[in-house]
Parts: C-alpha cells; sequence; structure tokens
C-alpha cells in the first residue's frame, strides 16, 4: 500500500469518525472536521504537478484477487490528476461552503451528509485513480450510490425521494452495461489493466465484440455524464442541498463519464462510430440542454440544463478530438487535437464557473427563500459581493472576455470548424453542422445566462414574494464562491498557467500516440486570434443571445415556455410505471398464497433443471435394469419394503389428518429400519430423532388446524398434480438406475473410498459421517445449520408478529 | 374433575435423564462412533420436549431458564470462531486440527477443534427444535 492507495481510501477511513466528531463535539460543526481531509489531499496532490518536461506516469500495484487479474493499481498520470485535483479542491470548497449552508441545528443529521459526501469523494478518487476496469465499476457504482443518499439527505420530501431513485434507476443501469463493456474487453485482451488494454488497441480494433463493447461503455459514460436522452436525472437531482448541487451534479460526479470516455480514447478512439457517437450525442445534448434551461423558472434548474449542455460540450469536443488518433502524422494530428484541448480547459473552467454560480444559487436561495426567477429581482444593490461573484460567472460562462469561458469558447469553435475540413468517417457530407449546431447552442446559452442575471439581480425588488428579508449572505458562505470566481478570473486572464502544468499531461494521456518518447504537447492560450471566423462567431452569438433576450416576452405565453419539464420524462414515469405493474403482474400470478401452489412451483422446476441437465450431459441409462442383480434380500428387508410401499399408496386416500401424520410417521420409522439394514446408525439414529421431534411438532400445529374439509378438485387440477408427482418419481428412478449403471460402466471409484482412507489420517476420527459433516463439509454443516437458524426465526417472527391488517408492508 | 398424571411424571423424571445423559454420550462419541453433534442436539431437545409435553410449559421454563435464541446464535458464533481460530495459523476457513495428549484419569485422549465446532451445531440445533416448537406451543391465537 503506497500513499496514493491510503489517499483513495482515506475519505472512507475518515467517514468512520465522522458520526463521532458529530457525537462528541455537538457544539462544533462536523465540517470544520471534515474539511481538513480535502485540503490535505488537494496540497498533497499539488505535489505532482509536473514543472517543466512531460509528466511521467505512476503505477502503484496492491493485489486485490490477483487469480481474476484484479488488482488495486493507482494509476497517477496527467488526466487522474487533473480530476484528483478538481475532486479535493472543489471538494474543500464545498465543504468549506456547507458549514454555512446547512446550520447545525439540532434535528439536522450533519453526520450523515458528511459520512455520504466522504463516501463520494472516496469513490471519485477511486474511478479516476485506478488502473483496474473492475475496481473502477465498483468506485463507480458507490459513487451513484452516494450521489443518491446526497439527493435524498432531505428524505420526507417526496420529490428528493423521487430524484434519488430516478438518479440511481439511471446511473446504475448504465453502470452494469458498462461492467458488460468491461467484460468484453477482457475476453478481448485478457486483462483488466487500461495500459494494458491500451498497449493491445491495435489489435483488438478488428475484432467483432470491439463494437458492442464500445457500445455497452458508452452507455455507462452517457448515462453518467447526462447525455441525451439519459439527462432527465440530473434536473431532479437539484432536489440535493446546494452544496452537494455544485459539487456532485456539476463539478466531479458527472464528469466520470467525461473520465472514462477520455481514458478510454487510446483504445477506442480513431473508429468512426466512437467518432460520431460522440459527437452526435454530444451536439444533441448540448443544443436540446441550452434550449431547455431558458424556459426554466428556478435558478437551479437552469443552471442543471446549463450544466447537461456544458456536458454535451465537452463530449462532442472528445468525440472530434478522437480523430486526431486516426492520423499518426503529428502536424495533421494537432489541427485536431485542439479539440481535445478545449475539452481539457473547459472541463477546468466549467468547475470554476459552474461551481460559483451553484454557490451563488445557493446563497440566494438561502438568505431569500426562493429560487423561482419570477419572484426574484432587484438584488443588485442588496447583495453586492453574490451580485459580483454572478456576474463573473455568468459573463464566463456566456463566453465573454476576458473570462476562462470565453477562451474555451472560442477554443470549442475552432475545434468545431477545425473538423468540418476532416477527410474520413464521411464528415465531408454532414461536418457543416458541427459549427452551427455549437453556435446555435451558445446562442441559447448566452441568453438564458443573460436571462438568470437580469431577473435575479436588476428590476424591482419584490420583498412580498420573499419568504424572508433579503440581506447579504455571511462571510463564510462568499468565501468558497469567491476563491472560484477568482480563478475564473485567473484563468481567463493568465491562461498558461494551466497550460504545462495540467493540459499538457491530460492531453498527453488521452492522445499517448501522438507523442513521441519525451515529448509533449505545446499549449498556448491566448485572447486574440486577429479576425478570424471564432470571433465573428462569438460577435454573432452576443447579438443574436441579445434578440432573444429582447424578445422573450413575445413567447413567455407560448406553450413551450410554460411547460418546464423535459418530455422525456413521460417516458421515465410510465416507464417506471410499467415496470410496477408488469412485476405485480408477475408477482400475483406466482404468488398464490397456497403453499400446494409454491410446492408445484418447486417440484416443476426440479423436474426439467434435473431432467434436461441428465439429458444434456447424456447420462441417462437404463443398463442397470438389464444386469439388475438383486443379490440377496432377506425376507426381512422383503417385509420392510413392501410395508414401505404399501403405506405410501395408501397416503392420497386418507381423509382424517390424524391417520395422515401417523402414516407418515410409519413411513419414517420404517426407512429408518432401512438404514439400520444398509449399516447406517447415524442416519437410523437422525431419522428416528427427526421423526419424534416432528410428532410433537405436528401435533402442536394439528392443534391450531382447521378441520380438514373435503375439497371438490376438478379434473385438471388433480391431473397436473399426478403428473407432477409421477414426474418426480420416474425422474428420482431414473436418475437412481442411470448413477447405479454410470457406476457400473465409466468405473468411478466411489467418493466414499476416499473418506474411507481419509478420515483417520486427515481428521483423526473414526465415524466417517461425522468427520464429513464437522470436517470435510463442514462449510456446509456452518451454512446448514445457519439455515436452521434463520428459518427458526422466521417461524418466531411469523407467530410473535402477527399482522393485524391494516400494516404498511 | 382434576387430572393426575402421577404415572407419567414419575417415569418423565428418570427418562428424562436418561436420555439427557444418553444424548452428552451421543455428543462426545460422535468422532468415533455414531453420534456428533447433530444427533446429540436432537437426542437432548426431545428430552427437554418430553419434559415440556409431561409438564406444563410455565413449570419448566423456570426449571430450565434458556433462551433458546441466545442459544442459536453462541452456537452459531461458536462455530464460526472455530472456523475462524484456523486463520490464526495461515490456513483456509474451517481447517480442523488434532492432537493425542496423555491426560490425567482420561488416558490418552484425542483432542481436536472439530469438537467445539460440534458443540456450535448442537447448540444451533436444541436451539432451533425448541424455539420452533415452543413458538408454536405459546401461540394461543
Amino acid at each position: 500500500m503506497s500513499t496514493l492507495h491510503y489517499l483513495v481510501l482515506a475519505p472512507f477511513i475518515m467517514a468512520i469518525f465522522v458520526p463521532f466528531f458529530y457525537k462528541w463535539f455537538r457544539n462544533i460543526h462536523t465540517g470544520w472536521f471534515v474539511l481538513i481531509l480535502p485540503t490535505v489531499l488537494f496540497v498533497y496532490l499539488l505535489q505532482y504537478l509536473p514543472v517543466g518536461g512531460p509528466m511521467e506516469p505512476l503505477q502503484l500495484t496492491v493485489p486485490w484477487v490477483p487469480s481474476l487479474g484484479i488488482n488495486f493499481t493507482v494509476y497517477l498520470d496527467g488526466l487522474s490528476l487533473l480530476f484528483a485535483l478538481l475532486i479535493t479542491g472543489i471538494g474543500a470548497l464545498v465543504v468549506l461552503y456547507s458549514i454555512y449552508y446547512i446550520a447545525n441545528k439540532k434535528d439536522e443529521p450533519l453526520n450523515n451528509f458528511y459520512v455520504y459526501l466522504l463516501m463520494f469523494m472516496g469513490a471519485m478518487l477511486g474511478v479516476v485513480l485506478s488502473d483496474n476496469l473492475i475496481v473502477i465499476y465498483v468506485f463507480w457504482e458507490l459513487t451513484s450510490l452516494a450521489s443518491s443518499l446526497l439527493i435524498a439527505y432531505w428524505f420526507h420530501k417526496e420529490k428528493s425521494r423521487y430524484g434519488a431513485q430516478k438518479s440511481m434507476f439511471i446511473t446504475v443501469t448504465g453502470g452494469f452495461s458498462m461492467l458488460a463493456g468491461f467484460s468484453l474487453l477482457y475476453v478481448m485482451t485478457n486483462t483488466f489493466s487500461i495500459q494494458e488494454i491500451i498497449a493491445q488497441a491495435g489489435t483488438i480494433i478488428n475484432d467483432p465484440l470491439f463494437i458492442p463493447a464500445m457500445l455497452l461503455i458508452l452507455l455507462g459514460a452517457f448515462t453518467k455524464s447526462a447525455q441525451f436522452p439519459f439527462h432527465i436525472w440530473l434536473p431532479d437531482a437539484m432536489e440535493a442541498p446546494t452544496p452537494v448541487s455544485a459539487y456532485l451534479h456539476s463539478a466531479t460526479m458527472v464528469k466520470a463519464g467525461i473520465y472514462l470516455v477520455a481514458r478510454l480514447t487510446p483504445v477506442f478512439g480513431g473508429t468512426a462510430q466512437w467518432f460520431w457517437l460522440l459527437t452526435i450525442f454530444g451536439l444533441v445534448t448540448l443544443v436540446w440542454g441550452s434550449v431547455s434551461a431558458i424556459r426554466q423558472k428556478d435558478l437551479k434548474a437552469i443552471l442543471a440544463f446549463s450544466t447537461i449542455s456544458q456536458l454535451g460540450l465537452i463530449m462532442s469536443l472528445l468525440g472530434l478530438g478522437s480523430a486526431a488518433v486516426h492520423y499518426d502524422v503529428a502536424n495533421v494530428d494537432m489541427l485536431y487535437a485542439t479539440a481535445v484541448m478545449a475539452a481539457v480547459f473547459h472541463l477546468i473552467n466549467h468547475a470554476t464557473f459552474k461551481g460559483s454560480l451553484f454557490m451563488v444559487v445557493g446563497i440566494v436561495d438561502h438568505e431569500t427563500g426562493t429560487r423561482d426567477i419570477r419572484n426574484l429581482g432587484g438584488l443588485m444593490t442588496i447583495m453586492p459581493i453574490t451580485f459580483t461573484i454572478s456576474l463573473i460567472g455568468l459573463a464566463s460562462m456566456a463566453g465573454l472576455p476576458p473570462f476562462n469561458g470565453f477562451l474555451s469558447k472560442e477554443m470549442f469553435f475552432t475545434g468545431t470548424l477545425n473538423a468540418t475540413t476532416l477527410d474520413i468517417f464521411n464528415v465531408s457530407t454532414w461536418g457543416f453542422l458541427f459549427p452551427v449546431l455549437a453556435w446555435i447552442a451558445s446562442v441559447f446559452t448566452f441568453a438564458y445566462c443573460m436571462i438568470m442575471f437580469f431577473r435575479t439581480f436588476t428590476g424591482k425588488y419584490q420583498p412580498e414574494k420573499l419568504k424572508k428579508e433579503a440581506h447579504e449572505a455571511p462571510v463564510g458562505m462568499l468565501i468558497s464562491p469567491i476563491i472560484l470566481a477568482s480563478l475564473v478570473v485567473i484563468f481567463g486572464l493568465f491562461p498558461n498557467l494551466l497550460g504545462y502544468t495540467i493540459i499538457e499531461p491530460a492531453m498527453q494521456s488521452i492522445l499517448p500516440n501522438l507523442l513521441a518518447e519525451g515529448d509533449r504537447f505545446y499549449v498556448n492560450i491566448y485572447h486574440w486570434h486577429g479576425l478570424n471566423p471564432e470571433l465573428f462567431m462569438t460577435i454573432g452569438v452576443v447579438l443574436f443571445g441579445m434578440l432573444v433576450v429582447l424578445n422573450l416576452k413575445r413567447w413567455q405565453e407560448t406553450t413551450f415556455f410554460l411547460k418546464e419539464r423535459d418530455p422525456l420524462n413521460r417516458v421515465y414515469d410510465s416507464g417506471l410505471d410499467g415496470l410496477i405493474a408488469g412485476s405485480q403482474r408477475v408477482t400475483n400470478f406466482q404468488m398464490t398464497g397456497l403453499l400446494r401452489d409454491y410446492f408445484a412451483f418447486m417440484m416443476i422446476f426440479m423436474i426439467f433443471l434435473v431432467g434436461w441437465t441428465f439429458i444434456q450431459f447424456d447420462a441417462l441409462s437404463f443398463e442397470s435394469l438389464a444386469m439388475f442383480n438383486a443379490g440377496e434380500v432377506t425376507p426381512f428387508l422383503w417385509v420392510i419394503t413392501l410395508v414401505l410401499i404399501a403405506a405410501t399408496l395408501t397416503m392420497p386416500f386418507i381423509q382424517q389428518r390424524i391417520t395422515a401424520i401417523i402414516v407418515v410417521g410409519v413411513i419414517g420409522f420404517l426407512v429408518a429400519l432401512l438404514f439400520v439394514v444398509f449399516r447406517a446408525p447415524d442416519l437410523a439414529l437422525t431419522q428416528l430423532l427427526v421423526e419424534t421431534v416432528m410428532v410433537v411438532l405436528l401435533l402442536l400445529a394439528f392443534y391450531h388446524l382447521p378441520e380438514l374439509r373435503r375439497e371438490k378438485f376438478t379434473p385438471r387440477f388433480r391431473f397436473t398434480n399426478l403428473a407432477i408427482s409421477v414426474g418426480m418419481g420416474l425422474m428420482v428412478t431414473i436418475i437412481a438406475l442411470s448413477v447405479h449403471a454410470l457406476r457400473q460402466t465409466a468405473g468411478f471409484d466411489p467418493i466414499s473410498d476416499f473418506f474411507v482412507e481419509a478420515s483417520v489420517p486427515l481428521a483423526g476420527g473414526y465415524n466417517m459421517v461425522n468427520v464429513i459433516l464437522v470436517d470435510f463439509r463442514g462449510l456446509d454443516t456452518l451454512l446448514e445449520v445457519l439455515v436452521l437458524a434463520i428459518a427458526a426465526l422466521g417461524v418466531v417472527t411469523l407467530i410473535k408478529h402477527k399482522f393485524k391488517g391494516g400494516e404498511d408492508v | 374433575m382434576k387430572t393426575n398424571f402421577l404415572m407419567l411424571h414419575t417415569i418423565t423424571r428418570i427418562v428424562a435423564f436418561i436420555i439427557l445423559s444418553f444424548s452428552v454420550f451421543l455428543f462426545f462419541a460422535g468422532h468415533n462412533n455414531p453420534g456428533g453433534g447433530f444427533i446429540g442436539g436432537l437426542m437432548t431437545a426431545s428430552a427437554l420436549l418430553l419434559l415440556y409435553v409431561s409438564f406444563d410449559l410455565k413449570t419448566i421454563k423456570r426449571v430450565i431458564p434458556f433462551n433458546y435464541s441466545t442459544m442459536i446464535a453462541v452456537g452459531l458464533l461458536i462455530a464460526i470462531a472455530t472456523g475462524l481460530n484456523s486463520f490464526l495459523f495461515g490456513d483456509p476457513f474451517l481447517t480442523q486440527y488434532f492432537e493425542y495428549y496423555d491426560l490425567p484419569v482420561l488416558g490418552e485422549t484425542e483432542l481436536t477443534t472439530a469438537l467445539p465446532f460440534d458443540l456450535g451445531i448442537y447448540l444451533v440445533v436444541v436451539g432451533v427444535a425448541l424455539l420452533t416448537i415452543l413458538t408454536i406451543a405459546e401461540d394461543d391465537a
């Protein structure tokens, strides 16, 4: 275990102590203790930033399940470092912010909040720092779980529960499909290590499983990163406390899909399918998100749709940039690698401005009691600091100079324009759409930024519509958004601070094949490119964006604007309803409440399963009938067997329960006698004792049972029962015969030989049966008694805690 | 009319203890002769059941104040603990050990970790049988 391993595990370890901090230091906000961890981790991670020269990836392995090729391998390169810094950095700011956002009240379960948050942090670090696909999958699902728990933090609200369930369903479905994709990768490459898979990338490209694996993994990435049409969970996830939205649902978790795509670009990149899928889904998400955002009235909903659209932007950039893998000539590639550079750069920028905006919206919500833009207005003079931060964040998001959003937006346009010149993948036919769609989406992005800004901060202050008297937030709450907003300005003015430290190493891990040994990318970002198409596109965005905002009044009453909910939600809701109704129908069919039905199901299943297995392996044999050698059957044995058969045959004709119990007892004791004859004293003893205890049990149960009524059975019912019992009997007989025959023909040694020989030397016991029970098959025994114990508890629960009717089950 | 179970009570008092001591014998005999935790447990359970059947529930509960659900838990824990014991020696779960010792009074005796494991099984079996039966018996609804 290296320090980096502990770095991943640290949040989990910290989470163990959180409840104690919460309980013992009740007066101190638990957040202060939690804050230490991400801060320390962030500072620790900073030392890995390369200072000049390419970054050397770090790989450290701790075996987990080596026999299956699953190792907890930490792999730290530019891409993982970027994400790890985001997770810890934004994490620290979010924790600080949450200390003021969620007050330390008596009934506020702060311990839950921070345990979930730390669980998320650790899981996310695990996703971005692991090299092993299975480990990534485990952490990936943990992030889904943590996210869903955090969304449902205020679980008494119905909407929170709905949102949590929705995000869980959608992301976990994606996670499962991703696991399937990972398994296919394993089938092709025989390894779970990403680096080893990348090394084999050239050979697996023609494998028939290559495309299915890609599709399955992309489904995982798209659901996590809220790509169209799976984005519908993200707006509902806004029911989470705002620090959570800022952290999980804009800065980190939703970027896990982006991370995965970037990480696997060396494997799948360069193929037409990867290029088109990412680009199309990304662009559709981009446009859909930005158009949906302008009709939202809730500030957080605007930000949610804006996040969706920005994620689409990054995704499409990764798609366009993946074309660079196709070529291997460096100078051509750099043209398309711009898109990847833009993706990485925008990823950082988005985290800064969107994080600060979420926090600002949280402040507005906290200090006014509402997030509805119809009720807000005129907060500019009341909340000047909040206003300034929002101005910076929104201007950056809208793509205005001199903020970092402007730079990455320009690069985005450059990327899309460059992509139109591609001469592969039939881009020449539809490629012109890239810049067009990008431009349209940017117009709407500009428009919703303006709406957010003007409706919140300008106009008339309407105190009568607010739940609280509006005032500026406490300083502590402002620190985090101020830090993020200043980063927006700093990265905007000095973008090359990020160039060699983090963008170049990250690009190096996304596009490793473009570089010669020891070479590095050269990233130079500057504001003024001259009068090029990008600049005109930006000017066009501003002009048309203004037009949209100014004409908004005219469209406000149209149905398009009045309907806030995404129409795709209807598909999800009806799908969920259908699922519930469908499973209810299946359950109703199967759970009849009659024991005999369950018994019939079990028998039928067993008959078919065992019968099928026997036929499948061609194990049926009737030879033993032919070579049947009765041996010496003593008269005593004849008597026992005949009485046994007679007793069994009378069973179906017995009308009275007490007689039935006695006859079953007779059968049991006769079987015990048979065991005695065949020299199995242990079995005989057990059988006798079980019979004795059983009689007491039956007599007790008998006391509670109603009078046995004569039931009228339909012929069909009788026939089914007959068929099942005959089938069962036949099956057991045939199996017995076949086993006997196989033993003769195949010449297997009976397994008992081993026990006869081994029981004294290996287990020191002369009683073979008992030695098997406690030693050779000890685990079986242990689990059997466990089953017994569970059954007994079941009896107790059923009887002592009976339903009186009306309980909520 | 007051019913009199004098005969039953007298016989039960004697027989139950014979069965109980036989069950203890069975339990210890298990490793080399017919018997063992499962059979011993069932035998003990039937002895106790005999007591319950001939006397009434209340009396016997006062005489034998066992909590059978605790007994199940203790049994399972003993069995699992014996299994975990082998981890101390770097062996897989549930590895059993045995060794012959020369003990006073008993002479040369085999001591084996299978015995505590069997004790766990014994306790679970007794607990399950009695818990189930007594729960059903106490149910007066």
